[in-house]
C-alpha cells in the first residue's frame, strides 16, 4: 500500500491522519465545555427545566466526544517523539515547556473536574457542581491557548537563541508565548471552535423542530445557536481577515499560495475566486477573477503591488494546489454560515424562525460545516508552512525521526483502521444520540441502578427496547 | 544552579510517572480482570469504580510524556523511537480502553466489543508498559544524539518478563482497588485473586530484581553504593512490614490496607529502579544532565510545576474524596 513512500513522506501522512482526527474533537469540545457551562448556569439562574434537560442531554454527547478527544491526545503528544525525534530534541527546549504548561493547567484541570460534572451534581451540590462545569470550560479554553501558542511560535518562530548543538534556546518567554501570529490564531482558533459547535448544535435543534416544532428543547437550543451563529460569523470573517494580514506580513510565500499568485503583479494583483492551480505551467487554469481586488484586501489599495511566488526560491515554496483550494473551501463554507446566520436573523425578525422548514433544514444540511471549516483552516495553515516545521528555520525533511519506512507505514496502517474503527463508532454513537430528542433522556433515569455512571443517568434510553434500532 | 535544576526535573518526572503507574495500575488492573467478572452486573460496578477519575489517572501519562519532552528533550528523542512499537501498541491499546468506558453504555448489541476491548486495551497497555520499562532496563544505544538500535533491540526476554510482571503487578492493583471499593461477592472473589496475585508479584519482583543486575553491572554497584547502598539495606525490612500489612489486611478483611500496601511495593520497586538508573536518565550511557533542556527551559516550567502540581494534587484528591467508600449498587443517579 505504501512501498513508494519514503519515511519522511508516511511520517507526514501519519501527523496529518492523527491531527486531523484529533483537532475534530477539540474543535468541537471547546465550544460545548462553555456551553454546557451557559445551559447549568441558566438552569441555575431560572430554574427552567429546559435548561436542565438540555445540559444533561449535551453532556452526554459531550462525555463521549471528550474520550475520544482523550485518547487521540495522547498520541499527539507521543508522536512528536516517536516520528519527529530530531524536532523534538532541537525544538522541544521552547515548545516542551508550553506542553507542559498545558497539561498542568489544563488537562488536569478538565480531568479533575469532569468526573464532577459528569457523576457529581448530587454529591456536591449545584454550586460545586457549577464550579466543576466552568472549570472543564476554563481548562479546554486554557488548552487551546497553549497549543495554539506554541503552533504559532512554529509559524513565527521569536524570542529564542541557537545552541552549539543547534537547539533552539528560549530566550525571552514572553516573546516566545506572545510570538506575532499567536493572538490573531488564537482568537480565530476560539470562534471557530464556538462557530462549530453553534452549527452542531443548529443542525441537531432543526432535525428535532422539523419532527415537532413545538418541542420545547428543540426551540430553545436553535435559537440559542442561531443567535450564535448569527453574532460569532461577522466576527469570525473579521477576524480571519486580521489573521490574513498578519500572515502576509510574516508568511508572504503561504499568502501566495492561498491566493494563487504564481506571478508577481506589480500593478495591483486580481482576486481569483475560482480556477485550477497548473503546477507545471505555474499558471492558474480557467481563472475567475476580479481585478485588484487581492490587493484592496490584504493591502487596503488597488494598485497595490504584490510579489508572487516567482519571486520565493522553488524549494521554499509550499504546495500551491493543496493552500489554494483549502482556503477557499473555508471562506467558502464562511460566508455560507454567515448566510444561514442573517436568515436566522430574519427568520427571526418576521417570528417564523420555528416554523421555517427550510431554515431548519439548512441548519441541518451546516451541521458538519464547521468540522470541514477547521480542517480546511488548519490544513492552508499548516501546509502553507511547508517545507519548515519551524519557519524558515527548520526544514521538515531535517526534524525526521531515524525511522524506517516500514515502521512508519505500518504503524500508519495501524492508525488509520483503528481510527476510521473506534471514531467511527464514537461518531456514529453521537449521531445516534443526536437523534433522540433531547427530553427522552429522562426515560433514562429509572432503568439503570448503577450510582455514577452512564449506566444510568449517562446512557440514553437504554430501555430494553431502545437500543440498537 | 544549572545541575540542581535537571536534578529537580528528574524528580518531578520520577514523580509524574510514579503516580501514573499507581494510578492508573488500578484502572488498567481491573480492565486486566474484566473477563473474570461473574456478572454483567458485576462488570458495571468494577468499571463504575474508576469512571470519574481514570482521565484524571491517565493524565499523568501526558504529564509524563509531555514533561521529558519539555524538560530532558534529548532523552525524549531517543527513548520514543527506541521504543517505537512498544509505545504505538501501547498508545492504540489506550485508545481501545479509553473511549469503553463511554461506549459500552451506548450499545446493546456491541457491548460485549467494547467490554473485550476495554480488557484487551488494558491488557496490552500494561504489558507495553512493562515492555518499556525492561527495554529502558537493559538500555538503549544512543550515537550522536539518536537512537542507533534496530526495530526489535526491546524485545528479549528480560522485557518480556518485566511486561508479565507489570500485567500481574496492576491486576493486583486492581483486586486490591476493588476489595476497597466493592461490598459482597465481587469483593469475596477480588479478595480471593488479591492473594494469588499478591504471591504472583513478589515472586516476579524478586525474580526481576535477580535477573536487572545482568542487564549492566553497574546497577549493582549503584545499590551498594552510598546513598543506595542506606536504602539496600532498608528495602527488605520495609518489604518484609508492607508484605505482613497486605496479608493481615486480606486476612482481616480491612478494606484499605490491602491497596495501600501494594501501593507501598510499587514505591520501593520504583525508587528500586531510580537507584539502579541514576545518574542515567537514558541508561546506559544518557545521564540527567547531558539529556537536560537549556536552564531558561527548566526554570520556565519549574515555575509552573511549582504553582500547578500542589493545585492538582489538591483538586485531584478532592475528586477521589467526592467518590469516596464503598459503592453503592442500589444508590439512584437522581
Amino acid at each position: 500500500m505504501f512501498e513508494n513512500l519514503t519515511a519522511e513522506t508516511l511520517a507526514r501522512m501519519q501527523f496529518a491522519f492523527t491531527v486531523s482526527f484529533h483537532i475534530i474533537f477539540p474543535a468541537f469540545s471547546i465550544g460545548l465545555a462553555s456551553f454546557l457551562a451557559v445551559l447549568n448556569g441558566l438552569w441555575l439562574m431560572t430554574r427552567n427545566k429546559t435548561y436542565l434537560t438540555l445540559f444533561t442531554y449535551w453532556k452526554k454527547i459531550f462525555a463521549v466526544a471528550f474520550g475520544m478527544g482523550v485518547v487521540s491526545g495522547i498520541v499527539m503528544s507521543y508522536q512528536f517523539g516517536t516520528n519527529w525525534s530530531v524536532f523534538s530534541d532541537k525544538a522541544g527546549p521552547v515548545v516542551g515547556p508550553m506542553m507542559a504548561y498545558e497539561v498542568m493547567s489544563a488537562f488536569f484541570l478538565e480531568a479533575g473536574f469532569l468526573g464532577i460534572m459528569l457523576f457529581g451534581r448530587d454529591r456536591v451540590g449545584d454550586r460545586l457542581h457549577m464550579f466543576a462545569t466552568l472549570m472543564v470550560a476554563v481548562g479546554t479554553l486554557t488548552s487551546a491557548t497553549w497549543i495554539l501558542s506554541v503552533n504559532s511560535w512554529m509559524q513565527t518562530p521569536a524570542g529564542y537563541g541557537v545552541n552549539d548543538v543547534g537547539q533552539f534556546i528560549p530566550l525571552d518567554w514572553w516573546e516566545i508565548v506572545f510570538n506575532p501570529s499567536f493572538p490573531y490564531r488564537l482568537v480565530h482558533m476560539v470562534l471557530a471552535a464556538y462557530l462549530t459547535t453553534s452549527l452542531v448544535v443548529g443542525a441537531v435543534g432543526g432535525l428535532h423542530l422539523l419532527r415537532d416544532r413545538t418541542n420545547a428543547e428543540a426551540r430553545r437550543m436553535f435559537s440559542m445557536a442561531m443567535w450564535m451563529a448569527a453574532i460569532v460569523t461577522p466576527i469570525q470573517i473579521f477576524a480571519g481577515d486580521a489573521h490574513g494580514l498578519n500572515t502576509l506580513e510574516h508568511q508572504p510565500a503561504k499568502i501566495m499560495a492561498m491566493e494563487g499568485h504564481y506571478d508577481s503583479h506589480p500593478e495591483g494583483a486580481p482576486l481569483i475566486l475560482f480556477g485550477i492551480p497548473n503546477s507545471k505551467e505555474r499558471t492558474i487554469d480557467y481563472a475567475i477573477e476580479i481585478p485588484k481586488v487581492s490587493s484592496l484586501i490584504l493591502h487596503h489599495d488597488l494598485n497595490a503591488p504584490m510579489a508572487g511566488l516567482d519571486t520565493i526560491p522553488d524549494d521554499e515554496e509550499p504546495p500551491v494546489a493543496i493552500l489554494f483550494w483549502s482556503f477557499r473551501i473555508m471562506v467558502g463554507l464562511g460566508f455560507a454560515m454567515l448566510g444561514l446566520g442573517v436568515w436566522s436573523l430574519f427568520a427571526r425578525w418576521r417570528g417564523t424562525l420555528y416554523d421555517c422548514k427550510w431554515l431548519h433544514r439548512t441548519a441541518l444540511l451546516m451541521g458538519p460545516t464547521g468540522f470541514v471549516a477547521v480542517l480546511a483552516g488548519w490544513i492552508t495553515t499548516e501546509v502553507g508552512r511547508q517545507p519548515y516545521t519551524v519557519y524558515g528555520l527548520l526544514r521538515t525533511s531535517d526534524s525526521l525521526a531515524p525511522v524506517d519506512a516500514p515502521a512508519v507505514a505500518t504503524s500508519l496502517l495501524a492508525f488509520i483502521v483503528v481510527y476510521f474503527f473506534v471514531f467511527g463508532a464514537g461518531t456514529f454513537y453521537i449521531l445516534r444520540m443526536m437523534n433522540k430528542p433531547a427530553s427522552t433522556a429522562k426515560l433514562g433515569l429509572t432503568d439503570g441502578p448503577i450510582r455514577a455512571v452512564v449506566g444510568a443517568a449517562l446512557s440514553l434510553q437504554e430501555t430494553p427496547s431502545g437500543a440498537d434500532k | 544552579m544549572y545541575s540542581d535544576l535537571a536534578f529537580i526535573w528528574a524528580g518531578l518526572i520520577a514523580f509524574a510517572v510514579l503516580t501514573y503507574v499507581v494510578l492508573d495500575g488500578f484502572d488498567l488492573g481491573l480492565g486486566i480482570l474484566f473477563p473474570f467478572a461473574k456478572s454483567d452486573h458485576d462488570r458495571d460496578l468494577m468499571m463504575n469504580s474508576v469512571a470519574p477519575v481514570w482521565d484524571g489517572n491517565e493524565t499523568w501519562l501526558v504529564l509524563g510524556g509531555g514533561g521529558l519532552f519539555a524538560v530532558f528533550p534529548l532523552a525524549y528523542a531517543i527513548v520514543l523511537p527506541a521504543l517505537y512499537i512498544p509505545i504505538i501498541i501501547m498508545l492504540l491499546a489506550l485508545v481501545f480502553r479509553g473511549v469503553s468506558f463511554e461506549y459500552r453504555w451506548r450499545t446493546k448489541r456491541w457491548k460485549a466489543v467494547w467490554d473485550f476491548a476495554f480488557f484487551g486495551g488494558s491488557l496490552v497497555a500494561a504489558f507495553s508498559q512493562g515492555i518499556a520499562l525492561g527495554a529502558l532496563v537493559q538500555g538503549i544505544e544512543v550515537v550522536d544524539r539518536a537512537y542507533a538500535g534496530g526495530w526489535f533491540d526491546w524485545l528479549t526476554p528480560f522485557s518480556v518478563l518485566t511486561g508479565v510482571a507489570v500485567v500481574v503487578g496492576y491486576a493486583l492493583l486492581g483486586a486490591t482497588w476493588l476489595v476497597l471499593k466493592t461490598e459482597g461477592s465481587l469483593e469475596i472473589q477480588m479478595r480471593r485473586y488479591a492473594y494469588v496475585l499478591g504471591v504472583a508479584t513478589l515472586s516476579l519482583i524478586g525474580i526481576v530484581s535477580v535477573f536487572t543486575p545482568f542487564q549492566d553491572p553497574v546497577y549493582f554497584e549503584r545499590w551498594f553504593n552510598l546513598p543506595g547502598s542506606l536504602w539496600t539495606m532498608s528495602v527488605p525490612l520495609i518489604m518484609i512490614g508492607l508484605v505482613w500489612t497486605f496479608f493481615r489486611g486480606l486476612n482481616d478483611h480491612r478494606a484499605a490496607s490491602p491497596f495501600l500496601s501494594v501501593l507501598g511495593w510499587f514505591i520501593v520497586s520504583f525508587v528500586g529502579i531510580g537507584i539502579s538508573f541514576y545518574p542515567m536518565i537514558v541508561p546506559p550511557s544518557l545521564s540527567i544532565w547531558e539529556a537536560a533542556a537549556p536552564e531558561s527551559s527548566l526554570a520556565f516550567a519549574l515555575v509552573g510545576a511549582v504553582i500547578l502540581l500542589p493545585i492538582i494534587l489538591g483538586y485531584t484528591a478532592y475528586s477521589y474524596w467526592v467518590f469516596r467508600g464503598k459503592m453503592d449498587p442500589n444508590e439512584g443517579y437522581h
